[in-house]
């Protein structure tokens, strides 16, 4: 009896490791990197992208932002992302002056073109910082925004 | 409950072009409502999209998207009546998973 009940306990435990690592693999690529509230919670662009291990970024002409010069609203700001490097898996965006500069990364597999359309909200007129991820290695490009609160545009 | 997301993905020669509308108050917990009282923080923290099961965009995102985010990318090797899903979660642990079906572009 005994026995029978601590084998129903071990059985427990084991499916409910089981059903946690299923969970975490329904969404590969992300399952050992959780929503890293570390590089969310930086106040800055340098320690966000140390949260997220970036370094050595290089400046890339294949990485295209486009987004308004002159936004009149900053609480929806389009911005369109496209990288041309080959093999781009992933694509990081920082609002520099933003009171958390990070706002987040876009990851791209099995097909996926690596494009990302966004609106963001941008407090005041700031660069807006972009790392793509390709083969290992970091891309950055910038684009600044100029962000008009309660004018009538530029 | 939270709202149904709006999905449309359209086929552009093999790229399906998928935009998606999700409804949430994307609250900054900067933001202080009628009483002077600050609205908590409350936002979508992470994104997963599937073409027929498989994984092929996901985000991390941070409390700075605008409220009702809307969000599109591309999918090469799509077909027409293949199918989108696309899940959300906030910072609440709430979470809405919807889909859509691609079809061809008119």
């Amino acid at each position: 009896m005994q026995g029978t009940r601590r084998n129903l306990l071990r059985l427990g435990w084991s499916m409910g490791l089981l059903a946690a690592f299923g969970a975490a693999l329904v969404r590969p690529g992300r399952a050992l990197a959780a929503w890293n509230k570390g590089a969310f919670e930086a106040k800055t662009v340098a320690e966000g992208m140390q949260a997220l291990g970036i370094s050595g970024a290089v400046e890339s002409k294949d990485l295209v932002i486009r987004a308004p010069d002159i936004a009149e609203n900053g609480a929806v700001v389009p911005i369109d992302i496209t990288s041309g490097i080959p093999g781009t898996t992933a694509i990081s965006v920082f609002i520099e002056k933003n009171p958390f500069p990070y706002a987040g990364s876009f990851d791209f597999s099995q097909g996926a073109v690596p494009f990302v359309h966004l609106r963001a909200k941008i407090g005041e007129s700031t660069p807006v910082r972009v790392v793509a991820a390709a083969g290992g290695r970091y891309y950055s490009a910038v684009k600044e925004v100029k962000v008009t609160i309660g004018g009538c545009g530029g | 409950m939270a709202e149904p997301m709006k999905i449309r993905a359209t086929l552009q020669g093999d790229v399906a072009d998928v935009r998606v509308l999700m409804a949430h108050p994307m609250e900054t917990g900067q933001r202080k409502d009628a009483a002077g009282k600050i609205v908590p923080l409350h936002f979508i923290q992470s994104i997963g999209a599937t073409l027929n099961g498989k994984p092929v965009f996901s985000a991390d995102i941070s409390q700075a998207i605008s409220r009702n985010p809307v969000f599109a990318f591309k999918v090469k090797g799509a077909r027409a009546g293949d199918t989108i899903a696309i899940t959300w979660t906030d910072n609440k642990g709430e979470t809405r998973t919807d889909q859509a079906v691609v079809r061809a572009a008119p």
